[in-house]
């Protein structure tokens, strides 16, 4: 067995083509760790380009509907490009440069990823490719709009489910033929190792800031912290601070799509069993035969079979807890947070608030929740438009977010 | 069960003729599955020394678009993993050791030992995995030396020759030499990765080494079997199959087959 390892999760399941880049990133990213000269530039990234620390907002108005808890948020959604991405994407983006690679290439699901590395790229003169689902370039067509801007090739995949899945196949397709020249910069905590280590190494900000600012603002420890999961980075990232904490509940939020009983959904710890996907072994939606079956989420950041395999282990072993919600209660959530605190969640970050008002309710009003607010909605605008039914028929019909 | 001859033996014989072995792979359910086993039998018939009968997955990152498009049909179509064992069985009836190359959540889905066994019982040769390496293989390698099959591991132009070390003494029957960066393909030429990756595995191996990715007609045939224990053709015999109603797909499979084993047949 290879490094990397969480328990029986993790591994390297990869064409052994990959071995040497793997091996090399690994490398580099272990040296730049203890590299003050490495932590420094990303420390004045961090401060001045995506504008850290972020802040925790308190949301009484909402927190009435979460059994009368205190809720905080951590404000993800204010960093530079609109999420919790960009703090994973810039240290990667320095390793590259590091490793002497020139071309970075990504997938993304709700874009946020792919606006992220775009941006990254485009501030240190990389080039950039990122590959994305048919799908979700339809259901997030202003964030194609933002790569493009921002100088990226935005390839559209349409093989399969042609979302989120299908772009990291076309991405590893992409990697193991320009591995040279190419890093693959990976967007979640999913992946061979040392993606899920690293990049939960890269979004451990998170929760090391907030169990600062809340222990300021509340003089103690959160009762739970609460975050989405797609494949876990936001989450892992706002957690592994926590783990040691006994007394705090980790609580990831799933999506629940259309209900698990239809079958429409990315609930991976409610429905399936472990097995490999792009190079990991970690909980996975399969059938009887072991192909996977597609996911389905209206948030396409969450629409994804497998998840990282940090979180299997944490499952597993007790440490966190997983629930799922469903569409319809992660849009109550999202509307919710609008209305009562007039801030726009990404329908990703409505999945913890959903999740919020659940815990919150079973914990009563003496309990304290910590929430990550992993993006902001900006991208999310057309699909809740049009499921509230804001929008007149022509601009319905039109398609695409703006 | 029968006295089955391994791939191991097999390119023995095809050296002892001084050429190269033809290793042939066709995914298991393309177009159907009555039609795909039909055609490895026609592999056979035609001069192919090994079939590697492919097992279509959702997700086949290895694959470049001609493998991707066949077997996303044949899911389409209702194939199912354990249809490969009604393939290994002609193979192996048809005269030639039938080795399955698969994605390893496949393996794992069945049960690494209930699948080693069903290969077996079926006159299966072994097992070629595009996505598994040694390092994470510790069970299949137990199943294999238990059950006797082939495992063959991949090394790549990127291999360290630490990493070709460790990967051919990990192999059983041949290694597998993909000869390009890449996913599988045809290409118009195979380049000199793949000499040279040949070069430098034999110097760390006593095992036959074959050539795959790229190679698609008797010409190339010849050029990497001049170099080569073994000639790894797919795509372009998937693309005989494509497109064309099954008689005809299998009377240009068994026309490119032809052309193919002729190349190995000349190339030193
Ligand atoms: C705002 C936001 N939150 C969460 C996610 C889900 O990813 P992860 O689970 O890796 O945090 C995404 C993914 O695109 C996202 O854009």
């Amino acid at each position: 067995m290879t490094d990397g390892r969480f328990g029986a999760f993790g591994g390297r399941y990869v064409p052994e083509a990959l071995i040497p880049a793997l091996e090399q990133l690994d490398e580099a990213r272990s040296k730049a760790m203890l590299d003050p000269g490495f932590l420094g530039e990303l420390d004045r990234l961090h401060r001045t380009y995506t504008g850290r620390p972020s802040i925790v907002t308190e949301v009484p108005r909402f927190a009435e509907h979460c059994g009368g808890a205190r809720v905080v948020l951590k404000r993800e959604d204010l960093n530079h490009t609109g999420s919790h991405k960009i703090n994973n994407v810039l240290a990667q983006a320095l390793l590259t440069q590091r490793m002497g690679k020139s071309r970075v290439i990504a997938e993304t699901g709700a874009g946020q990823h792919g606006v992220a590395t775009a941006t990254a790229a485009a501030l240190l003169g990389l080039d950039c490719r990122v590959y994305m689902g048919r799908v979700d370039t339809e259901r997030q067509a202003l964030n194609v709009a933002r790569m493009r801007m921002l100088g990226a090739e935005v390839v559209p995949v349409s093989t399969g489910s042609a979302t989120l899945k299908d772009a990291i196949n076309e991405a590893l397709r992409d990697w193991v033929t320009n591995v040279g020249t190419t890093h693959y910069l990976l967007g979640t905590v999913t992946g061979p190792h040392p993606f899920p280590e690293m990049v939960r190494d890269f979004h451990r900000i998170i929760g090391v800031e907030a169990r600062g600012q809340i222990l300021d603002l509340a003089g103690r420890l959160p009762d739970a912290v609460i975050a989405c999961v797609g494949g876990g980075s936001n989450a892992m990232g706002i957690f592994h601070r926590f783990i040691d904490d006994e007394g705090v509940r980790l609580v990831g939020v799933e999506a629940g799509g259309e209900g698990i009983a239809s079958g429409r959904h990315a609930a991976r710890f409610a429905s399936s069993s472990p097995g490999v996907l792009h190079g990991t072994f970690s909980y996975l939606m399969q059938d009887d035969d072991g192909q996977t079956i597609e996911s389905h989420s209206i948030s396409a950041g969450l629409d994804y079979p497998s998840v990282g395999p940090e979180h299997s282990y944490l499952r597993d072993s007790g440490r966190a807890e997983y629930r799922y919600a469903t569409d319809e209660q992660a849009m109550r959530a999202f509307e919710l947070l609008c209305r009562t605190e007039g801030i726009i969640p990404a329908i990703e970050s409505a999945h913890a608030l959903a999740g919020a008002m659940e815990v919150g309710s079973e914990l009563g009003p003496e309990s304290l929740l910590l929430v990550n607010l992993s993006g902001r909605g900006d991208k999310d605008v057309h699909t809740a438009a049009r499921w509230f039914g804001l929008l007149d028929d022509a601009a319905a019909d039109g398609g695409g977010d703006a | 069960m029968t006295q089955t001859v391994g791939a191991e033996a097999v390119i023995a014989r095809c050296r002892a003729e001084n050429r190269a072995a033809l290793v042939a792979y066709l995914p298991v359910g393309f177009p159907d599955l009555k039609t795909s086993v039909r055609a490895m039998e026609i592999l056979v018939e035609a001069g192919a020394d090994i079939i590697e009968v492919g097992v279509p997955y959702s997700d086949p990152l290895m694959d470049g678009p001609v493998i991707q498009r066949a077997v996303a049909l044949a899911l389409e179509r209702g194939s199912r993993v354990a249809d490969v064992f009604t393939a290994t069985e002609a193979v192996r009836a048809a005269g030639a050791p039938p080795l399955v190359m698969l994605y390893w959540n496949l393996v794992l889905r069945a049960g690494v030992d209930r699948f080693a066994d069903r290969l077996v019982a079926s006159g299966g040769g072994g097992l070629i995995t595009p996505d598994l390496i040694p390092d994470e293989a510790a069970e299949w390698i137990a199943a294999s030396d238990r059950t006797g099959l082939d495992r063959v591991f991949l090394v790549a132009p990127s291999s360290t020759t630490e990493r070709l070390q460790r990967v051919t003494r990990a192999c059983r029957g041949f290694v597998y030499a993909a000869s390009t960066m890449g996913v599988t393909g045809a290409r118009s030429s195979v380049g000199s990765a793949a000499r040279d990756l040949v070069e430098r595995t034999r110097a760390v191996t006593d095992l036959p080494v074959c050539v795959g990715l790229g190679v698609s007609t008797g010409e190339q045939a010849a050029e990497v079997g001049s170099f080569a224990d073994g000639v790894i053709v797919g795509s372009a015999l998937v693309a005989a199959l494509t497109d064309r109603e099954p008689e005809e797909g299998l009377a240009a499979l068994r026309t490119l087959t032809e052309e193919l084993a002729q190349g190995v047949r000349t190339g030193r």
